[in-house]
């Protein structure tokens, strides 16, 4: 069974302009132990999915249908004291700002103690004991000494080391990890990607990776979902969807990506940006930018996910009632 | 860039053992009570390159280590603390302090990483591309103001109807797009481009990358980019300068940096890099992080991090010597054969 389930999931915001819909009709899996990568541009929806699945949406935005199903329980329409038992004890988060989510006036030891103690049935002793083992897991040096010290005596890179390290205090099922190596630099970021998949493996904690870097995505992720204006817009294995992509999309923004193998002139150009909220066109949203636009049918009726070789992209194209062959 | 391969036409832009220290010292009053030192930054330690005329050279290292300094030096928001750069021949930052300041200026423009923090959101985009060519006297009536924004919005892709909108009708792209129509107002010959696409979406920073390209070719226009994404950097530049604690430590033409990197920071930063149709491949995290600035190690600032490093590495600053093939190298395990 899988482990987190997300079911036509739609996320709207209340406005005095009318309701807008930045999720509209998100549905996807993740399997115990699995790396779902979710990526996708600015304002394509990726992090409101994240913020949905952990409960953490930020009002006026709600769910307005769909269901979130952990381990087959709806956690989707919790109350807010239920819904902090789950987060930390069985779903993780990671934002993308360490020096964000760790409280500056608290060492991290206090922190890390307090989420133990929060979620686990420990004595204090047996907490510090674990933060200390934590740390040293999560490759700080001198775990024993750090514990004392204040995030902002930590770098970039060993303070996202401490927020990974409070995402796993509770040994979660599941880890949400929105951005978590986009404000590091390179060789701080490969470390951090390492460490991740190494301890989520080791754990057998199943991680849903939200990122802009199809780089990350390709090294870390087993499966990948490409998400266009609030819709998934490709699903599958990650060397599938990268190297043979299905939806024009994808196959656009893997060719716009300046590579590190190929030599070209110009680079490949998707014309235009993405809709905003407010002006979605009908049909698929993508539509409008799409070298292969074909049919009218493409600007009025909006493609669900279809099967497409070993991937499903939501693209009229891969239809077998349109007769033409991708 | 080696002798070999050095042009008989002089290059536009040569710069010379550049430094710019900042000083971070406590207030006066702490130095005094808690007898606190005096603490320097050096953000830029003697850099040195040149850029050919119609050429970008490229400038990429992780944060803190000095790239976006060297380009505020460039273009005279900072006073260099040793050194300087020549442009066109002529002593640069003499004559950013001189008569001559305003006409250098219009020769020498800057696009800046955060579109959405470099145009004024009360102005409309007409003020914002309109406002060097007023300032520097480029036009004289309204009619040729209009006319001259129109010209410079469609050479970046937008159209005249932009002009009445204002910055926030825009998308990052288009931003960008405005910040580049405005930094050519003047008719610049050199471009100090830094970060222009870091806060941008890729299919977008395509579209910029390709246009920054194509004014390249038809204005001949020389750039010095900055960015810390060896992918950007590979597609768009000729000569590759990498900079770690406000030093180069490698400058080479991008081919030979690419293909045969030589210093052990280099090579790092290139292992770095996800490899995308190689999925599932993990990369080789090198340990450890950037040194804090302010207390640099001696010798060769990439030391504690450097699997080559020997007893000289720690005690003696490498100074970037030619390493063959047009390469420069600030290293002495390159220099005595080691590696």
């Amino acid at each position: 069974m899988a482990l987190l389930e997300v079911q036509n999931l739609v996320v709207e915001f209340p406005t005095r302009r009318g309701v807008l819909r930045a999720l509209d009709g998100v549905s996807f899996a993740i399997a115990p132990g699995e790396i779902l990568g979710v990526v996708g541009e600015s304002g394509a929806g990726k992090s409101l999915t994240g913020a949905s699945i952990i409960g953490l949406l930020e009002p006026p935005g709600r769910i307005a249908s769909g269901q979130i199903r952990l381990e087959g329980e709806r956690i989707d329409h919790l109350p807010h004291a239920q819904m902090r038992r789950i987060r930390g004890r069985r779903i993780g988060a990671i934002f993308q700002d360490p020096l964000t989510s760790l409280n500056p006036l608290y060492t991290v030891g206090q922190q890390l103690v307090e989420t133990i103690q929060t979620h686990l049935p420990v004595s204090a002793a047996e907490a510090r004991q674990r933060a200390v083992q934590l740390l040293k897991d999560t490759g700080i040096p001198a775990a024993e000494q750090r514990i004392g010290h204040y995030p902002h005596q930590f770098s970039g890179g060993m303070r996202q080391r401490v927020v990974i390290a409070l995402a796993l205090a509770a040994e979660p099922q599941l880890i949400v990890a929105d951005e978590p190596t986009t404000a590091l630099d390179v060789s701080i970021q490969a470390q951090i990607i390492q460490l991740l998949k190494s301890i989520c493996k080791t754990r057998g904690a199943a991680v849903m990776l939200i990122t802009h870097d199809m780089g990350v995505i390709a090294e870390t992720c087993d499966r990948v979902a490409v998400m266009y204006a609030g819709r998934i817009a490709e699903i599958g294995p990650v060397h599938a969807v990268i190297n043979h992509p299905a939806h024009p999309y994808t196959a656009g923004l893997m060719a716009a990506i300046p590579d590190m193998e190929s030599e070209r002139d110009a680079l490949y150009q998707i014309d235009g940006a993405m809709p905003r909220l407010d002006t979605i066109p009908p049909g698929c949203a993508f539509n409008p930018r799409c070298p292969r636009g074909f049919q009218a049918r493409c600007r009025t009726e909006r493609p669900e996910l279809i099967a497409a070789g070993p991937t499903q992209a939501a693209c009229w194209l891969h239809d077998p009632a349109s007769g033409v062959t991708a | 860039m080696s002798t070999a391969t050095q042009p008989l036409v002089p290059p536009l832009v040569r710069v010379h053992d550049l430094a710019k220290t900042f000083d971070v010292s406590a207030p006066w009053l702490n130095r005094v009570i808690e007898r606190k030192p005096r603490t320097l930054l050096h953000a830029v330690d003697g850099v040195g390159f040149e850029i050919a005329r119609g050429q970008t050279l490229a400038l990429v290292g992780e944060s803190g280590c000095g790239k976006s300094t060297v380009a505020r030096l460039l273009v005279g928001l900072y006073a260099p603390t040793r050194g300087g750069f020549t442009f066109d021949g002529q002593d640069a930052h003499a004559a950013f302090q001189g008569r001559d300041a305003r006409a250098l200026r219009r020769r020498i423009q800057m696009i800046f990483q955060d579109p959405y923090a470099s145009l004024n959101p009360r102005w409309r985009v007409e003020d914002i591309v309109g406002e060097p060519l007023r300032e520097h006297g480029l036009i004289t009536g309204k009619a040729e103001l209009k006319a001259r924004v129109d010209e410079l919005l469609t050479c970046v892709g937008l159209s005249a109807q932009d002009m009445a909108r204002y910055p926030h009708q825009f998308s990052g792209g288009q931003r960008q797009r405005i910040s580049i129509a405005r930094a050519l107002a003047t008719a610049p010959e050199f471009l100090v481009c830094d970060e222009p696409t870091s806060a941008l979406d890729v299919s977008v920073q395509a579209q910029v990358l390709n246009i920054m390209k194509r004014l390249q070719r038809e204005r001949g226009l020389t750039y010095l980019f900055i960015s810390h994404n060896l992918a950007v950097v590979r597609h768009v530049s000729d000569q590759v300068g990498v900079m770690y604690l406000g030093r180069l430590v490698e400058l080479a033409d991008k081919h030979t940096l690419f293909s045969h990197p030589r210093h052990p920071y280099t090579r790092m930063l290139l292992d770095a890099i996800p490899k995308m149709h190689d999925t599932g491949r993990a990369r080789t995290p090198v340990q450890g992080e950037v040194p804090n600035p302010l207390d640099p190690p001696p010798g060769c600032a990439f030391n504690p991090r450097c699997p080559h490093a020997n007893a000289r590495c720690r005690a003696e600053r490498p100074a970037l010597h030619e390493a063959g093939a047009g390469t420069r190298v600030a290293c002495h395990a390159v220099q005595e054969g080691r590696l």
